[in-house]
C-alpha cells in the first residue's frame, strides 16, 4: 500500500493539507471542473506545449496540468532541499575529480572501468580547469516520498535537465486560477528561479568582466523542450541562440547580431554533448558550433552544464553516489538511494531474473520512461520478452524493487482520487549551491500507473512548500 | 540583437500585416458584388472584379496554376485558405505565428498570446468559411486581430531593436500593399467623363477608400465628392493618413534611423531618399507623369529597400568578413 500524502492510515488529513482541504470542502465540484477547463485553455493559449517525437497527430501538445497542488511541509522540504544540495555538491566534486586526479578511483571506492569505459566519459575534458570547479550548474534530482519523513532519490539529471518552466508556469497558473488560496496559505515563492540561475551563470564567466554576455543555446524550434528554452531565455533576458547564430574565431565564441559580431562568455546550453561541435563530436551535427570545444578548452567560454557530466548521472554510477558523499564531504547521505541491482554482476542478475514480476528494470542510459519494465504492472508475455532483452546484454540494465511512490489527490474524470507522484527539485550551482523551494511534481494520471513521464500519459502539478510555522 | 531574431520579427510583422491587407481587399471586392449588377457591370463585369485581387497581390500566375476558371469562389478560396498559396490569409497567420514562436523570447507574452490565439482559432480555417454567412465576419475578425496585434505591440513592447524591426516589417509591408491596391484600382476605375459624379463612381471609389480605411478620412479632409486626384493625394502624399505611402515611408525612415548603427547606413539612406521624394512631391506632378509609373517606381524602391535591409541586418555574412 503506497503512502498517501493527503490521508494518514487512520483516514485523518495530514497537517500539510489541512488548510487546503478546509478550503476545498467549500468549493462545489463543478467549479473545480470549470477551473480545470480554464487551465487547459490558458495553457494552450500561452503555447505551453511540448513536442512528442514520432507522434503523427500533431507537433505540439500541452502537458496535462492538475489543478490540485501537491503540498509539502516546511520540515519535509528541509530534508529534501539539504539532501539534494549535499548530493549535487558531491557530484560536482566527483566530476572534477574524474577529470583531474581520479582520487576516488585510486582510493578504490569506484572501479576505474566504471568511469573510464563509460560512454558518457569524455576524455577531451581531462585536465581542463573549469571556473568554480562547477560541472553541473543545473541539476534535477528526481525524488520520491515513501512515508512522512522518508524520501528516496530515483536518479540524478546532470546533463540538460528540463521541466523547470513547468514549475514556474504551474505556479503562475495556480495564482491566476485561485488567488484566494494564496492569501489563506503561505506558499514559498519559486518565481526567483530565473534570477538565481542567471546570477550563477554570470558568476561562472571565464573572463572577469562586469557584464558577461550569457546566451541560451537551443537545438531549435522543433526540439521537444523548445518552449522551455524560449521561456527561460526571456525570463533571464538573454539571447536564445541556435548553433547557426554562433561562430568561433581564434578560439573565441561570437554571436551574429544586427550590429555585427558580439563576444559570448557563458553558454547555457540545452543541446547534448554529441551535437555541440561537429569538429569534435558528431560530424553530422547541424545544430552545433564548429570549434566550440577548442574555445572551451582554451578557457574562453563557459558551458553550462559542462561537457561530460553524463558520467556522473547514469544509472550505473547512481549506486555509488552515497559513497561519493562520504568520500568528498565526509558526511552521511541525507537522502537514501533506492536499493539497486546491477545486472552486470552475476549475483544480482540471478536474483533479478528470478524475481522479475516484483522489480522495475531500467536501461542504464535510458530516459523518458522508455525501455523499462515495471514488473507488477506487466503481463507474463511482456516479462518474458524483456527477459530475453536482458539476457542479450545484461550490462545495459539495472533493477530496483517496485517503489511505493506516494499518492496525491488529483482531479480526474470521476472526481478527486489518489494518483502516484514524484518530485524534481532544481539545484543551481555557482559560487554557492542552492535550490528554490519547490520543483516539478509529475503525476501518473492513469489509475495505478507508476510512470509519470509526460511522454507516457503523465501530467504535472504545482508543488507547494509551506512557509515555516504554517503547520 | 541576433540577426536571425531581427529577421523573424520583421517577417512576423509583415505576414500579419499582409493577412490584414488581403482581408481588406477581398472584403471590399466581396461587398461590391452585393451591389445591383447594373452598378457592377458596365465598366467591370463582375468576373473581372475578382481578377483584381489576383493582380494586386501579384498572384495571378500562381492562381492559374491551381485553377482553370476565374470565379468568386475559387479566388476567395485561393487567397483565404488554399494551403498551396504561401500568401493566403491562413498561411500568413501561420507564418506570423511560426516566426513569433521561433523568437518567443524577443517579444512580450501578450504579443505571443495574440498571434498564437489567432492562429489557434483560424490557422485551420477551411473552405467552410467561404460561405456567404461567414465570410464577412471572417474578414472583419482578421482585421481586428491584426489591429489587436499591433495595439498589443505598441502597448507592451520595450522600445528596443525588437520593437523597431517589428514596426519596420509592418510599415514596409503596408507601403507595398497600399501602393498595389491603389495602382490596380486606379487603373480600373479611371472614369469615362460621363460617369464622373455618378452613383457607380461613388461606390467604386468609395470601395477603394474603404479598403484602406480612408473613406471617413476623405470626407473629413475634403468635404466634397470623390475625385481621383484627391484619392491619389490622400493615399500617396498625406502624412496624416496612416496607410498612405508617405506615412509608411516616414515610419520606415524613422525606424531605420534608430536601427542603422554601422551596418545599416545604406538602408537608412535609401529610406531617407524615399521619404524625401514623397515629402516634397506635388500631386499634380505625380499625375502628370502618370500615377502608374510613379507607383511602379515606388514598388521597385520598396523592393530594393527590402533587399538592402536583408543584407544589412539579417544575412549571415562570412564571419571573417564581418569581423574585418
Amino acid at each position: 500500500m503506497a503512502y498517501d500524502e493527503l490521508h494518514g492510515a487512520d483516514g485523518t488529513v495530514h497537517p500539510a493539507y489541512q488548510a487546503y482541504v478546509e478550503w476545498l470542502t467549500t468549493v462545489p465540484a463543478e467549479v473545480l471542473q470549470n477551473k480545470r477547463v480554464e487551465a487547459d485553455l490558458l495553457f494552450r493559449r500561452l503555447g505551453i506545449t511540448f513536442a512528442v517525437y514520432g507522434d503523427e497527430s500533431g507537433v505540439e501538445r500541452a502537458i496535462p496540468f492538475d489543478i490540485i497542488p501537491r503540498i509539502l511541509s516546511a520540515s519535509a522540504w528541509q530534508k529534501v532541499a539539504t539532501g539534494c544540495v549535499q548530493r549535487v555538491k558531491a557530484l560536482n566534486m566527483f566530476l572534477h575529480d574524474v577529470y583531474h586526479d581520479q582520487e576516488i578511483i585510486q582510493a578504490g571506492i569506484i572501479p576505474a572501468e566504471q568511469v573510464l569505459s563509460n560512454p558518457a566519459y569524455r576524455p577531451e575534458m581531462q585536465g581542463i580547469d573549469l571556473p568554480g570547479r562547477i560541472y553541473a550548474h543545473v541539476a534535477g534530482v528526481d525524488v520520491v516520498k515513501v512515508s512522512d519523513t522518508e524520501f528516496y532519490v530515483l536518479e540524478d539529471n546532470l546533463r540538460t535537465p528540463s521541466g523547470v518552466s513547468y514549475m514556474l508556469e504551474n505556479r503562475r497558473m495556480m495564482m491566476r486560477l485561485f488567488p484566494e488560496l494564496f492569501s489563506r496559505i503561505q506558499v514559498a515563492p519559486v518565481e526567483h528561479y530565473p534570477d538565481l540561475l542567471l546570477e550563477s551563470l554570470r558568476a561562472m564567466s571565464p573572463v572577469p568582466t562586469s557584464a558577461p554576455v550569457t546566451v541560451l543555446l537551443t537545438p531549435g524550434a522543433y526540439n521537444s523542450a523548445y518552449f522551455e528554452h524560449a521561456f527561460l531565455a526571456q525570463q533571464m533576458g538573454i539571447e536564445l541562440v541556435e548553433g547557426q547564430d554562433l561562430f568561433v574565431r581564434d578560439a573565441v565564441v561570437y554571436m551574429r547580431t544586427t550590429q555585427g559580431p558580439q563576444r559570448v562568455d557563458v553558454i547555457y546550453r540545452r543541446l547534448d554533448d554529441d551535437f555541440l561541435d561537429p569538429l569534435a563530436f558528431r560530424k553530422d551535427s547541424m545544430l552545433g558550433v564548429p570549434g566550440l570545444l577548442g574555445a572551451y578548452k582554451a578557457g574562453n567560454v563557459t558551458l553550462a552544464n559542462a561537457i561530460g557530466t553524463g558520467v556522473a548521472d547514469d544509472k550505473s554510477t547512481y549506486v555509488h553516489v552515497p559513497d561519493m558523499i562520504r568520500f568528498y564531504l565526509g558526511e552521511e547521505p541525507i537522502l537514501a538511494n533506492v536499493p539497486t541491482f546491477r545486472l552486470s554482476r552475476a549475483d544480482d542478475l540471478c536474483y533479478v531474473l528470478a524475481n522479475l514480476p516484483e522489480l522495475v528494470v531500467k536501461e542504464v542510459h535510458g530516459s523518458g520512461g522508455y525501455g523499462m519494465l515495471v514488473g507488477p504492472k506487466s503481463t507474463q508475455a511482456e516479462i518474458e520478452e524483456f527477459r530475453l532483452r536482458i539476457l542479450q546484454n545484461p550490462d545495459n540494465y539495472i533493477a530496483q524493487p517496485t517503489l511505493a511512490l506516494s499518492t496525491c489527490p488529483t482531479l480526474v474524470a470521476e472526481g478527486i482520487a489518489p494518483r502516484h507522484v514524484d518530485l524534481r527539485p532544481y539545484v543551481i550551482s555557482g559560487t554557492d549551491t542552492r535550490v528554490v523551494p519547490g520543483g516539478l511534481t509529475r503525476v501518473a494520471l492513469r489509475e495505478g500507473s507508476l510512470v509519470v513521464n509526460s511522454s507516457q500519459g503523465g501530467g504535472t502539478k504545482d508543488t507547494w512548500i509551506l512557509e515555516d510555522g504554517t503547520c | 540583437m541576433l540577426s536571425r531574431t531581427g529577421e523573424h520579427l520583421f517577417w512576423m510583422a509583415r505576414h500579419m500585416e499582409r493577412a490584414e491587407n488581403t482581408a481588406r481587399m477581398l472584403d471590399v471586392t466581396y461587398r461590391m458584388r452585393l451591389l445591383p449588377a447594373s452598378m457592377n457591370q458596365p465598366v467591370e463585369p463582375w468576373a473581372q472584379a475578382w481578377a483584381v485581387p489576383l493582380i494586386t497581390t501579384g498572384m495571378a500566375k500562381d492562381y492559374y496554376a491551381c485553377y482553370d476558371e476565374l470565379t468568386a469562389e475559387t479566388v476567395l478560396e485561393f487567397l483565404v485558405c488554399n494551403p498551396n498559396n504561401p500568401s493566403s490569409i491562413v498561411n500568413c497567420l501561420k507564418a506570423a505565428r511560426e516566426n513569433a514562436r521561433t523568437v518567443r523570447g524577443a517579444i512580450t507574452s501578450e504579443m505571443w498570446e495574440s498571434l498564437n490565439s489567432t492562429w489557434m482559432e483560424f490557422g485551420k480555417t477551411g473552405p467552410e468559411v467561404l460561405e456567404a454567412a461567414a465570410i464577412g465576419q471572417f474578414f472583419e475578425t482578421i482585421k481586428q486581430r491584426s489591429h489587436m496585434f499591433r495595439g498589443v505591440t505598441v502597448g507592451t513592447a520595450l522600445r528596443d531593436e525588437s520593437f523597431f524591426f517589428t514596426r519596420l516589417g509592418t510599415f514596409l509591408e503596408r507601403a507595398d500593399n497600399t501602393a498595389r491596391i491603389l495602382d490596380v484600382k486606379y487603373h480600373i476605375l479611371l472614369p469615362s467623363p460621363q460617369d464622373i459624379g455618378g452613383a457607380q463612381d461613388y461606390y467604386q471609389w468609395g470601395s477603394l477608400l474603404r479598403s484602406v480605411s480612408a473613406f471617413e478620412a476623405y470626407r473629413k479632409i475634403y468635404r466634397d465628392t470623390i475625385s481621383p486626384r484627391r484619392v491619389a493625394e490622400l493615399l500617396v502624399l498625406r502624412r496624416d493618413m496612416p496607410r498612405s505611402l508617405r506615412a509608411c515611408a516616414a515610419e520606415i525612415y524613422s525606424m531605420l534611423q534608430v536601427l542603422a548603427g554601422t551596418t545599416g547606413t545604406e538602408a537608412e539612406r535609401q529610406a531617407g531618399e524615399l521619404n524625401a521624394r514623397l515629402q516634397f512631391a506635388r500631386i499634380d506632378d505625380v499625375l502628370a507623369n502618370g500615377l502608374h509609373e510613379y507607383l511602379l517606381d515606388f514598388l521597385e524602391r520598396i523592393g530594393a529597400l527590402g533587399i538592402e535591409i536583408h543584407h544589412s541586418f539579417f544575412a549571415s555574412l562570412d564571419p571573417a568578413e564581418r569581423l574585418a
